[in-house]
């Protein structure tokens, strides 16, 4: 735990009757790229707010380098913030924006002037200081947003879904940029998304989060290839969730079919949900273990993507290869295709 | 998170209210003072039947009445009409008339009321009740046209075309497509000017005629000579009556305080 | 779409009753009557309007309504902030509570007070009641300056909260939040950001005080009696008494074009700073 530079501890948050965050417990290393990764409602933004002091906690302690911030507001925190649709201050300059937080510490003239000049190199708008905020575009006010907080060399960054606003495109080069920016100070950036993709591009370390709990936490490739859950495999990536069980170790059920899995460790017919990638799954027209038809076949660039009816079930398949709709075609699954994940108790 | 801070903006905004109140609330409860002295001197209605026994009185409220009736009605319908037509304007024709609305908004109202008086004695149109009624027409519409431009904007322009395209006629298509979207506008362009109107006193002191009192003109004239309590008595109806005005105005324009100022 | 026509009663009604009453006070403020009773042109009104007598009258409105608008100002502003409080429970109704009175007749509320400032009022009597007038003295409140600065301050003081109070509650929240996220402390944030953005209502405040306050008659003529002569009073008495319409259109003139230009100054100073810094 030495290494972490922010605890959090039990943190719950209820507004009258509604309980949006149920006891979150999170370690946030140094130079981590950590996202808080959920869908709207999910409690991520409460959760950032509370470590931006914006935000009481209804019980838990937020630890910073090891001493209890509850108490401190936010101005006396060493964190910075970028906000959702950047919230610039409308009637100053970019200068007067950036060099906001240096002028509140009464940092000499100079000192300023060079460290706004600075931070705006580091973002790639040299030059920009005397320029009104609305003359900005989009990505250039993000740019901004940025430099105001990071020119105050905080050990932490909150980013609220700082990319939310962008076109696709210069969302991707955002996003790669941020990623830059952080491995070059070697800071640690706290990030809410609702964007798994946007997630799992950036991140050391991801926390999904829903309906205020911490779903699971790992890094990109494990929540991918190890979705913990039924919600976890749904909201990363597409999935195929078919309802099946387990007559032994290594043997799933579902769908009438018999087939050997990697997984292991539940009671004996124990029902559970089976997580099947679209991607995972090979398409013949010849042989196979699921017998279906093609119902529908959409193209999405690099692959298509064909819905496939099998015995009352669509199969959602990715393949190179398109088979026109009505196709009689076969589905097979390895055994290291087949996820299989506890039933959770309440449906999500 | 300030608690001191807060009791201490509470207790200030309270002064404030009770300094706004205080006059009003005084005045509603000597209205029922018995004494036509400032002592208390006993509960009574006494000035309420004198006010409705006051010839003079009930002359000045039947004027500020039927004024307020007709030049907010007449005021409602060319306000909404004008409306419409300039919503489908070109853009420097709009600009300039609107430019021209704004006028009797923004000029002081005692240049309004003298230049309107001027125009009377031109035309040679005799002054009275005629002459109020166009000259509260005069500031009411621009605010009819200001709370109904609104709505038009926000109104789908392509449901008027819908209209037509199903076949209804132009003057189908507008009374039955889009005068119920911009109801809304239309009603509280009405109330406004309603609430306009009988608040209105300069603008009536200059345009009205000899012999021809509305209410204002007749609380001007009895203040100037000091508190007459049938005037309490009137005062405490009328700050009731457009207290309800407002209420009602405010449940239909919900939080928007803009317009109302 | 042809529905241009539907303005065409309206375009003809702003002719006749907005355009031409005002070239006609334009006339009239630029001729004199002859002895047979004819017009001709001369610009001894406005020659009149500038000997002392007149100015004095002019800067002593000014001078009021420039006192009613600084008070109204630091009274209305730390109210608008209380108000505008996101904390505040009953918000609504507050606000209602303070628009009631602005539509409230002027004359109504003016006349309000006399029943509190009279010589034989309640605050006078009140006043003798705790013994500290004696019997039969009196606080002379009515029919002097003061009374007539309290009862502009009175009037249009709600007309300075309310703009205030409604560019503070359209201010961005999370603009606050990044100032306090940045260090600023709550001064800090009052100091470069709450009162640097509340400028545009403050100044629509100020015009809605000043306007109305310089022109004002029946204020003057309640709570100042016949002692205090603005220049409402001036343009009434030359419609009435005096019966001289070429110089009350004259006085009239002036004050619209004094009314138009700081509110056509105030405006462009508003656009202006919507996209510049000023602080």
């Amino acid at each position: 735990m030495s290494n972490a530079i922010l605890r959090l501890e039990g943190i719950r948050k209820s507004y009258g009757e509604e309980e949006v965050l149920k006891g979150i417990d999170l370690s946030i290393g140094r130079h981590e790229f950590l996202t808080l990764l959920g869908p709207s409602g999910c409690g991520k933004t409460t959760l950032l707010r509370i470590i931006g002091g914006f935000v009481a906690p209804s019980e838990g302690i937020v630890w910073y380098d090891g001493t209890n911030i509850n108490k401190l507001p936010p101005y006396k925190r060493q964190l910075n913030t970028v906000f959702q649709k950047y919230a610039l201050f409308p009637h100053m300059n970019v200068f007067g924006n950036v060099a906001f937080g240096l002028q509140i510490k009464k940092l000499p003239k100079a000192t300023i002037a060079e460290k706004v000049k600075k931070i705006l190199q580091l973002v790639g708008l040299s030059g920009f200081e005397d320029r009104d905020i609305e003359s900005l575009s989009g990505g250039q006010q993000q740019r901004i947003a940025i430099a105001r907080a990071l020119v105050n060399e905080p050990q932490v960054l909150l980013l609220d879904e700082p990319l939310g606003a962008l076109d696709l495109q210069l969302r991707k080069d955002m996003q790669l940029e941020l990623k830059k920016i952080q491995t070059a100070l070697g800071i640690t950036f706290i990030y809410v998304t609702h964007d798994q993709e946007e997630a799992l591009t950036m991140s050391d370390k991801v926390v999904v989060m829903n309906k205020g709990e911490i779903q699971q936490m790992g890094t990109p490739v494990d929540i991918y290839n190890e979705p913990k859950n039924r919600f976890v495999a749904d909201f990363i990536g597409e999935s195929n969730i078919i309802d099946g069980r387990m007559p032994a170790d290594r043997r799933v059920v579902f769908l009438g079919k018999e087939l050997e899995c990697l997984d292991g460790g539940f009671a004996p017919d124990e029902a559970v949900d089976v997580v099947i990638r679209p991607e995972d799954i090979r398409v013949s027209t010849t042989e196979g273990i699921f017998p279906g038809v093609v119902t529908s076949v959409v193209f999405k660039g690099v692959h298509y993507e064909m819905m496939v009816q099998s015995d009352g079930f669509d199969w959602m398949v990715h393949s190179t290869l398109m088979e026109p709709v009505g196709t009689q075609v076969y589905l097979t699954l390895g055994p290291d295709d087949i996820h299989i994940m506890k039933k959770v108790a309440a449906h999500e | 998170m300030k608690p001191k801070r807060n009791i201490a903006g509470k207790v200030y905004l309270f002064l404030i209210f009770l300094f706004l109140y205080a006059p009003i609330i005084i005045l509603i409860i000597y209205s029922f003072n018995e004494s036509k002295f400032r002592t208390w001197s006993g509960f009574s209605f006494k000035w309420y039947i004198e006010l409705f026994s006051d010839t003079k009185i009930m002359a000045a409220l039947y004027n500020t009445i039927l004024v307020a009736v007709v030049a907010s009605l007449l005021s409602t319908v060319m306000g909404t009409l004008a409306a419409i037509g300039i919503h489908g304007m070109k853009k420097w024709p709009k600009r300039l008339i609107m430019d021209v609305t704004y006028l009797p908004v923004l000029n002081p109202d005692i240049v309004t009321g003298v230049s309107l008086m001027l125009l009377f004695v031109f035309l040679s149109i005799p002054t009275g009740r005629l002459t109020l009624i166009l000259a509260h027409m005069s500031f009411c519409i621009p605010y009819v046209i200001l709370s109904v431009l609104p709505k038009l904007k926000q109104m789908n322009p392509n449901i008027y075309h819908a209209a037509l395209d199903l076949g209804a006629t132009p003057m189908r298509a507008m009374w039955k497509v889009v005068l119920p979207e911009i109801m809304p506008g239309v009603i509280t362009g009405l109330l406004m000017s309603f609430t306009l109107s009988i608040d209105d006193f300069i603008v009536s002191f200059f345009t009205t005629g000899p012999g021809v009192e509305n209410l204002s003109i007749l609380i001007y004239n009895a203040a100037r000579k000091g508190v007459n309590p049938s005037i309490n008595a009137l005062s405490a109806l009328m700050f009731v009556v457009i207290m309800c005005l407002l209420l009602i105005i405010n449940k239909r324009t919900k939080t928007n305080v803009d317009i109302m100022f | 779409m042809n529905k241009k026509w539907y303005a065409q009663p309206y375009i003809l009604w702003s002719i006749l009753f907005v355009v031409v009453p005002l070239l006609l006070v334009v006339y009239f403020g630029f001729t004199t009557k002859t002895a047979d009773g004819s017009m001709v042109f001369s610009l001894e009104n406005f020659q009149k309007f500038f000997t002392p007598a007149y100015l004095e009258v002019f800067l002593r409105s000014l001078w009021y309504a420039f006192i009613s608008t600084v008070v109204c100002l630091l009274l209305g502003y730390p109210a608008a902030m209380v108000l505008s409080n996101r904390n505040l429970k009953s918000q609504g109704t507050m606000v209602l509570l303070l628009v009631i009175p602005m539509w409230m007749n002027l004359l109504l509320r003016t006349y309000a007070w006399l029943t509190l400032l009279e010589n034989e009022g309640l605050i006078n009597q009140f006043l003798r009641f705790i013994h500290v007038l004696g019997e039969g003295e009196s606080i002379q409140f009515l029919y002097h300056d003061g009374a007539v600065v309290f009862g502009m301050v009175y009037n249009f003081l709600p007309f300075m909260i309310l703009p205030i109070y409604s560019v503070m509650t359209k201010l961005d929240q999370s603009v606050v939040e990044a100032a306090e996220d940045l260090g600023a402390n709550w001064w800090h944030v009052f100091r470069r950001v709450r009162l640097p953005l509340s400028i545009p209502g403050v100044m629509s405040g100020i015009t809605m005080v000043f306007v109305p306050a310089v022109t004002t008659f029946a204020i003057s003529a309640i709570l100042g009696g016949n002692k205090v002569t603005l220049l409402g009073n001036l343009i009434e008495r030359q419609f009435g008494q005096m019966n001289n319409w070429n110089f009350g259109s004259a006085i009239s003139l002036v004050l619209m074009v004094i009314i138009l230009l700081s509110m056509g100054f105030m405006s462009s100073y508003e656009k202006e700073n919507e996209g510049g810094g000023l602080l």
